[in-house]
């Protein structure tokens, strides 16, 4: 799509670029930190320490770290096969039917098959809602950008719908499931390390961040080690030769979407499995959007994915803390900071290319 | 005649929730016709209803709302443009950035400032726009059977932006079709090279585009905040940016079926808010939530082709390279 690409060595298009850019979303932010009569060194140190001062603070940041690494890698794998999935929201609600339906329906069975057939049902109801924006487009020609913004509302008033009317809790104020049972959920970290002797405080991370560390070797491996990982950049790359290849896009754009889809159903998982224990009303609280600036971030590498995603939960966690000392820097902040690295990671990529390419000219120069 | 006077009522309702629908489909059309996809209509009218907000009730003059609304959503559509017409980065990403960038700032200003959890003040008096009564409404309801009771329920009766939305309609309808200019803001939608090799600036037309898409985006978001509420509650646009974009497609991209569609989405919004709890005989309690669904989904399967045929500018989405 850019015109007369800027050429850059390997490492400064994979790490100086981003990095350059983040940097100067972090900048804008301290701007608006400024803009609101706050200093943003101090905010700066409160947030860090709030992330990552205390083993509390650091699992925290990790359970918000696993909600980004799997939207981060649902929006990564689709834009391999040169496709933008904004409908990771939408994606993870119905995931999150899926899940609650499975918890609820399959409660007696034992927890050993119980879990990991939610956790299916949780990619199953991902996959299927992004497989049918796919075949829409491979099929239909409707473009998936705008299906799946459409779906994200569907999804919505459905799961409305859904908790209102039919599997609402009886009585409940809120509108929300019953509890599952306790076999039915997933593992708290502070317990499953327990055995080893490891003593965490008792936070909402769960087993669930071992699924997306899973998530993100299972990706690599996927996109770069596998025939359907090459298909699905061939096809990113080119659907025209991908075609002559003896590729067919059609195909490729609906499994890349379904496994796109997927992935964001690991939202679901480590929400309504690991944390809540019920569905709840708009449990995506965003994850989704947010997944699209750790996917640009990352390069829609596994690797960047993850650092991204580990930025965004220490950005998520120290963020909460800071609001506390300071009431006027709401968490809202981050949906500023990753606006602007969509932005400038996305958008305005030309522009930080042009700038780190310069950049290096003056510095070889001299 | 009660009837009459129920029809009229809802339909005055539909006309009051599209207002919003229609300043930003014409937005979205302006701006997708000269070839700039844009999905961040929801973030620029959000934007636009709380700077709107802030300036009217720091000033106490609705207008001046209006104008501090048009020119924080126009600055939005400017980074818009800059990202998609001067670097000719990816459109649906920088406007997915713009919707962020709007849902975070205006929470967390509203909140610095005014400490009520992202609201502004409630607006009074000439804060907002009152409702204008046109002439021989009341005469007309009681002289002319029908049509006097649609003129005084439908017609009359709206604040300001209302009628200036609509006329923003004929505006656009008048210049995309019959002008210079129009002609030309459509043509760089649908081949740029050509307009390029005529010696017309193809980022001009772009960003006077662009420009004009920020403006009606502020009109739309005005309305919600100073009009039809009074101050800005946050995510107050509350999807309506998409709804506007679902319209566009609903009319192909052309003037006058938008306002069909907006009209329709917005009956559709006004039916489902007088059907909430309302048990219907032999349907049992109305499901609210598929009524407010529908745009969304008649939008997918209208894109799918199953119905009708969509056909938006040829070179919408793609950034213009000169050759060299």
């Amino acid at each position: 799509m850019s015109a007369a690409p800027i050429d850059l060595p390997r490492w400064a298009n994979a790490g100086l670029v981003p990095l350059v850019s983040v940097a100067a979303a972090l900048l804008v932010a301290g701007l608006v930190v400024i803009g609101i009569g706050e200093s943003p060194l101090e905010a700066t140190t409160l947030l860090l320490r709030g992330a990552l001062g205390s083993a509390e603070g650091v699992s925290f940041t990790l359970y918000y770290t696993t909600n980004f690494i799997f939207t981060g890698l649902a929006v990564a794998v689709a834009f391999h096969a040169g496709l933008f999935n904004i409908g990771g929201e939408g994606q993870a609600t119905i995931a999150g039917i899926f899940v609650a339906l499975a918890c609820l329906w399959l409660a007696p069975l034992p927890g050993i098959l119980l879990v990991p057939l939610a956790i299916l049902a949780a990619a199953a109801g991902g996959a299927l809602y992004g497989f049918i924006p796919g075949w829409l487009q491979a099929t239909r020609g409707s473009h998936v950008v705008i299906t799946t913004i459409m779906f994200n509302f569907i999804a919505a008033t459905l799961s409305v719908y859904l908790l209102v009317e039919v599997i609402g809790k009886p009585g409940s104020m809120q509108a929300e499931t019953p509890e599952f049972a306790r076999h039915a959920i997933l593992t708290p970290m502070h317990e499953l390390l327990a055995p080893l002797g490891l003593k965490l405080p008792a936070t909402p991370l769960n087993s669930a961040f071992l699924l997306a560390l899973a998530a993100l070797v299972a990706v690599w491996a996927l996109i770069y080690r596998s025939r359907l990982g090459y298909a699905i950049r061939t096809v990113g790359a080119n659907p025209r030769a991908a075609a002559y290849a003896g590729i067919s896009p059609a195909r490729i754009i609906m499994v890349a979407m379904a496994i796109s889809g997927a992935l964001a159903g690991g939202l679901a998982v480590n929400e309504v499995m690991g944390v809540q224990h019920r569905l709840l009303l708009d449990f995506t609280a965003g994850y989704g959007f947010v997944g699209i600036a750790v996917a640009l971030m990352g390069r829609g590498h596994p690797v960047g994915v993850g650092l991204a995603a580990l930025l965004f939960g220490v950005l998520y966690q120290g963020g909460a803390e800071l609001s506390f000392d300071k009431p006027s820097i709401t968490r809202d902040m981050v949906v500023v900071i990753g606006g602007v690295i969509i932005l400038f990671a996305g958008a305005l990529d030309g522009l930080f290319r042009r700038v780190v390419a310069s950049g290096l000219r003056f510095g070889s120069a001299r | 005649m009660e009837w009459v006077q129920t029809i009229a009522v809802v339909l005055d309702s539909a006309v009051r929730l599209s207002v919003p629908l229609l300043c930003a489909a014409l937005a979205g059309l302006w701006s997708e016709r000269a070839g700039i996809v844009d999905i961040g209509l929801e973030g620029k009218m959000l934007i636009a209803a709380f700077a709107s907000a802030v300036a009217a009730f720091a000033t106490g003059s609705a207008w001046a709302g209006l104008g501090a609304g048009i020119l924080a959503s126009v600055m939005l559509a400017l980074v818009h443009g800059f990202a998609a017409i001067t670097w000719r980065g990816n459109q649906i990403v920088s406007g997915v950035a713009i919707n962020m960038l709007a849902a975070g700032l205006t929470v967390i200003l509203g909140n610095a400032w005014y400490g009520q959890g992202g609201r502004t003040p409630a607006l009074e008096g000439p804060a907002r726009f009152p409702d204008l009564t046109l002439p021989l409404g009341t005469w007309a309801r009681e002289h002319v059977p029908v049509v006097g009771t649609f003129y005084d329920e439908v017609v009359s009766g709206h604040a300001a932006p209302v009628y200036l939305a609509f006329g923003c309609l004929l505006l656009t309808a008048l210049v995309l079709k019959r002008t210079r200019f129009g002609l030309r803001l459509r043509a760089v939608g649908e081949n740029p090279a050509a307009v390029d090799t005529a010696g017309i600036s193809v980022a001009g037309l772009r960003y006077g585009a662009v420009i004009i898409c920020g403006a009606l985006c502020g009109l739309g978001g005005t309305y919600l905040a100073v009009s039809q509420s009074a101050g800005f509650l946050p995510h107050m646009t509350a999807g309506k940016g998409f709804i506007a974009l679902a319209a566009v497609i609903f009319a192909n991209w052309r003037p006058w079926p938008a306002l069909g569609a907006c009209l329709l989405f917005g009956l559709l919004d006004a039916v489902a808010i007088r059907l909430q709890g309302v048990i219907m005989p032999g349907l049992g309690q109305v499901p609210v939530q598929a009524i407010q669904a529908l745009p969304y989904l008649m939008t997918v399967i209208l894109l799918a082709g199953f119905i009708g045929k969509s056909t938006p500018p040829k070179a919408s989405g793609l950034p213009y390279v000169k050759e060299r």
